[in-house]
């Protein structure tokens, strides 16, 4: 077996030194009721690697890739383009097969590329922190009400309708085993929402999204100030990591706390994880922070170094005490976040923002113009949700069969309900024939 | 000084000074000193071109185009450049050794790299219609099937991100399956005082209080101690097994009995089901839910701290309360999602979208190649080398407990006494032998713990160059040679690491305003 090094001479030996006469007696303590006597039963043997290929990829081979059609799904996970770079340099043994760095003076790689993502996130977010990264979005933004329920000793949250439903959920599932309350605001497709008026004594804060879930563009700065008077803290969730490129970011409009998605920056679809939950605060909130952070500070012989810090928030260390019981975090997704925005940089990243918001207006003109077919947004950056006349799911299987994967119809979001809705995103990787073939198509199916 | 007769020194002394010697540019040789990306930045220089942005009317409505962000611009080959530098600050388990007792750092394959990258996982979107993804679907179901017959539980969840969330995930069942009798009067989790910190964090998180239980003599969970705590207010308890010291809990039927006895429910934490993986079926045990690190013993690479992936295998008793979505099989033979929760006893959500299925290709593939066999043998191997390093140290070392052990090995810091050494210097001082130490101060339950681990994907060789260096640094340590540990590492890129300076007045991102400062100070 290729990849076990000792050979059954290495196993006798060993078997001397310890002065036990098989291996079965190393496993003594098990009682004997449930030791097997042999391999499982119901599982094959071992294979050689081209077998495993073969079976692999004959599963992988009934998926339809979104890159081989014109694609325009999103809602929470987006098709950009990688450079070639970002996947060589994440595949690096040194970094892919390290542990978390928890021995700083042989993790100074980890460790450097932490410190960097912290202050990307930050800069992104127009944060003053940023940790090292959770688990995705979703869960995110659950541990972003949590913290705020610490910070303000209250236990109700606000999420408005505009919020994703897989995060409104992550964060209601919580809610309930963890013993907090939540008031879901209605979906609201087209306009607006009172979320002032929600607000009351027990309100920890309020949780909004930019661009919310159907695509429109928020302006959070009066809401931020509302809830500042009334000691409650805003949270702006961001599941579109490259709108921050185009659009104010969260930090400008007041919000306390930022949760994120990163996935759009270096990491493929791969059909919904593992992704990169960014999460950012004010600086006067950094010790109610879930998740690792790391910070500069120097070594033995005075030079520039870094380690994770402020540990004693962590469950390792305080246990039943600690802010959260995350542990492993999101690294290497990080690292790949962090490695496409390098490349990108301020000209690069905002260029690229403007592109996915140009390609965006394209597909609504195109699709504006296909009959029956309403925009329901008046503002978007590069998502945004049409009304068809018939419901959006049918349509949605039937432009699959014709090799098109059209967006994601609302309905599937929320529980069969919205289900004339679609949601549609265009980035850099849709050309303009594809933006076609999909109006087209549209038109057939719904004539 | 002795030279060969082209005036070639050939005494080695004079070639390898012991000092270390200062370069004009602080680099020494292969170890390359790396700044920040943020300050190579050079305003207008980028990293990848683009195409022209096409000349549209925005339609961002009323909010106003951010003008500055603030990113270093950098060229592709520097950006290359800082990352293989970065990367060679590190040390990893493709390197050597890397001993992390509950860590399970074993040899990645990349075979799993290979397939968790072909576009029909790769590149295939969370919503897409059901009829686009049936191969992403089956290898979810397929997963699960290897998962409940290797564990022999009726039910997995494979939406957990990682061992805590899964933890947490479990708990949740426990207590969902409590309300769902009725039975609202249970109010306390037992933790062992030995397990790892994520499960009475997990515990705490869900609203339970924390009860520790303590250990024998022998490392075990002391079962007197643990029946008299067991009663109507507990909820469940929390058990590692193999445990965190390396040992089996050889009372664990009785345990779980008398866990069931008292109307609560037998958690496992699944960290080190490496040890037993194939050998041993968790349900046999009698254990109700049990999370799996597909990051531990299925290989997923640890990438620096993450991604993980965690499901939760459960018996017949706690099947009915798993979160969604999860995969189901029509009679038909095609496969489809449940994505809501309905009214049923399936809960809510704890993750976007499906889980981590990038992690399920790479476990898959790992399991596929080992087979039924091969994991029994993972599992024999794993031991084996524990064993070994154990026997092999303990007249140098002071192992805390009688062996066999299982996947690991705990030795505690008697040895040091009166050395002026403690484990954290023999940590550091392995460094400099080339080996990642191994986990160090955990467990809690003996004195300056050292709980080594070393899978078994290493080769005896391997094991014995280990035993030598380690052997050599205890009886260093015993010859009262102090100074030399508390000086280590001198190797590394970094030496030992102000930890608490960086604590005091934290620095956790780069700053212009700072880099202004320094530029000042210089």
């Amino acid at each position: 077996m290729r990849y076990l090094p000792l050979t059954e001479a290495d196993r006798r030996s060993m078997l001397a030194a310890i002065r036990a006469s098989t291996v079965d007696d190393l496993f003594r303590d098990v009682p004997k009721a449930a030791r097997l006597s042999g391999p499982i039963e119901g599982l094959p043997n071992h294979m050689g690697e081209l077998e495993v290929e073969r079976t692999l990829s004959a599963m992988a081979g009934k998926n339809l890739p979104a890159g081989s059609v014109p694609s325009f799904l999103g809602a929470g996970s987006y098709r950009h383009h990688i450079p070639a770079t970002v996947d060589h340099l994440v595949q690096r043994g040194e970094f892919l097969t390290a542990y978390t760095p928890y021995q700083p003076e042989v993790s100074q790689g980890t460790l450097q590329v932490l410190f960097e993502f912290q202050t990307q996130v930050s800069l992104l977010t127009g944060m003053d922190v940023a940790n090292a990264s959770m688990y995705d979005g979703a869960t995110a933004c659950a541990e972003a009400v949590m913290m705020a329920n610490r910070v303000t000793r209250r236990k109700k949250a606000i999420l408005s309708g505009g919020l994703h439903p897989h995060y409104r959920d992550t964060t209601t599932t919580d809610a309930r085993f963890i013993g907090f309350e939540t008031v879901v605001m209605p979906a609201a497709p087209t306009g607006g929402e009172d979320l002032l008026s929600q607000i009351d004594g027990d309100t920890s804060c309020v949780v909004v999204q930019n661009p919310d879930v159907f695509g429109h563009v928020r302006d959070y700065t009066d809401l931020g100030k509302a809830c500042q008077a009334k000691g409650v803290l805003l949270i702006v969730v961001v599941t579109e990591a490259m709108s921050l490129g185009l659009l104010t970011p969260p930090g400008e409009m007041g919000a306390d706390i930022v949760a994120a998605e990163g996935q759009s920056l270096g990491n493929a679809l791969n059909f919904g994880g593992p992704y990169v939950g960014l999460f950012a605060v004010k600086e006067k909130l950094v010790r109610q922070m879930p998740g690792r952070l790391c910070g500069q500070t120097v070594d033995a012989d005075g030079r520039r170094g870094f380690v994770l810090t402020l540990s004693t928030r962590e469950q390792h260390i305080r246990r039943e005490k600690a802010t959260s019981n995350i542990c492993t975090n999101s690294g290497l997704c990080a690292l790949a976040f962090s490695i496409h925005l390098s490349l990108l940089g301020e000209e690069g990243f905002t260029q690229l923002a403007r592109l996915n918001h140009a390609k965006a207006v394209q597909l609504a003109d195109k699709l504006a113009a296909v009959k029956g077919v309403e925009i329901v947004n008046d503002s978007f950056f590069n998502e945004f949700t049409v009304k068809l006349p018939k419901p959006a799911a049918a349509v949605v299987e039937q432009l699959a069969e014709r090799r098109i994967l059209a967006g994601v119809p609302a309905s599937r979001l929320f529980a069969g309900e919205l289900e004339e809705l679609l949601i549609v995103a265009a980035t850099e990787t849709n050309t303009e024939s594809d933006m076609d073939a999909f109006a087209k198509a549209l038109a057939e199916v719904l004539s | 000084m002795s030279m060969n007769n082209q005036g070639r020194p050939t005494d080695i002394r004079s070639t390898t000074n012991s000092a270390v010697p200062d370069t004009v540019t602080g680099n020494r040789g292969l170890q390359i000193e790396e700044p920040l990306i943020f300050e190579q930045d050079a305003s207008g220089r980028c990293g990848v071109d683009l195409p022209e942005v096409p000349a549209v009317a925005s339609r961002l409505g009323a909010v106003k185009p951010r003008a500055k962000v603030g990113l270093p611009g950098l060229a592709e080959p520097q950006v290359v450049r800082h990352y293989t530098r970065l990367s060679q600050k590190n040390y990893a388990i493709d390197s050597g050794l890397y001993p992390l007792g509950s860590c399970t750092m074993k040899h990645n394959p990349r075979l799993n790299e290979k397939m968790a990258r072909l576009p029909g996982f790769s590149d295939v979107h969370p919503l897409q219609p059901e009829s686009t993804v049936q191969g992403a679907l089956e290898l979810m179901a397929e997963l699960g099937r290897w998962l409940t017959t290797l564990t022999g539980m009726a039910a997995v969840t494979l939406a957990p991100a990682a061992g805590a969330h899964g933890e947490m995930c479990g708990i949740m069942a426990i207590r969902a399956a409590h309300e769902a009798k009725g039975d609202t009067g249970r109010t306390k989790i037992l933790v062992p005082e030995s397990a790892h910190g994520t499960n009475p964090a997990t515990a705490a998180a869900c609203g339970y209080a924390v009860e520790a239980i303590p250990a024998t003599e022998d490392g075990r969970v002391d079962l007197e101690a643990l029946k008299a705590k067991l009663g109507p207010d507990v909820a469940g308890l929390m058990l590692t097994n193999p445990n965190t010291c390396g040992l089996f809990e050889r009372d664990i039927i009785t345990i779980a009995e008398a866990v069931h006895a008292a109307g609560a429910y037998f958690y496992c934490d699944g960290a080190n089901f490496n040890a037993i993986v194939g050998r041993v079926r968790p349900a046999d045990l009698g254990i109700d839910v049990m999370h799996i690190n597909l990051h531990k013993t299925f290989s997923t690479p640890h990438g620096g701290g993450g991604p993980g992936s965690g499901p939760v295998v459960f018996a017949e008793s706690l099947a009915p309360f798993v979160p969604v979505p999860y995969v189901v099989q029509d009679k038909d033979g095609s496969f489809r999602l449940v994505e809501q929760a309905g009214d049923g006893p399936a809960f809510g959500r704890m993750k976007a979208f499906h889980g981590q299925m990038g992690m399920f290709v790479r476990a898959l593939s790992y399991m596929m190649s080992h087979g039924a066999d091969g994991l029994r043998q993972v599992a024999n191997d794993a031991v084996l080398n524990a064993n070994y390093v154990l026997a092999s140290l303990k007249d140098v070392m002071t192992p805390s407990f009688d062996g066999p052990c299982m996947h690991e090995c705990l030795f505690d810091d008697r040895f040091l006494k009166g050395t002026g050494v403690t484990t954290l210097d023999i940590a550091k001082a392995l460094i400099d032998e080339g080996f990642h130490p191994m986990t160090m101060y955990f467990p809690l339950v003996v004195h300056g713990a050292l709980l080594i681990e070393p899978t078994e994907t290493e080769s005896k060789a391997g094991l014995d160059q280990f035993i030598t260096a380690l052997r050599a640094l205890a009886e260093r340590a015993k010859s009262g040679d102090a100074e030399y540990f508390q000086a280590a590492p001198r190797l590394t890129p970094r030496r030992r690491l102000d930890e608490t300076a960086a604590a005091r007045k934290p620095i956790l991102r780069w700053t212009p305003e700072a880099a202004a400062e320094k530029v000042a100070a210089e």
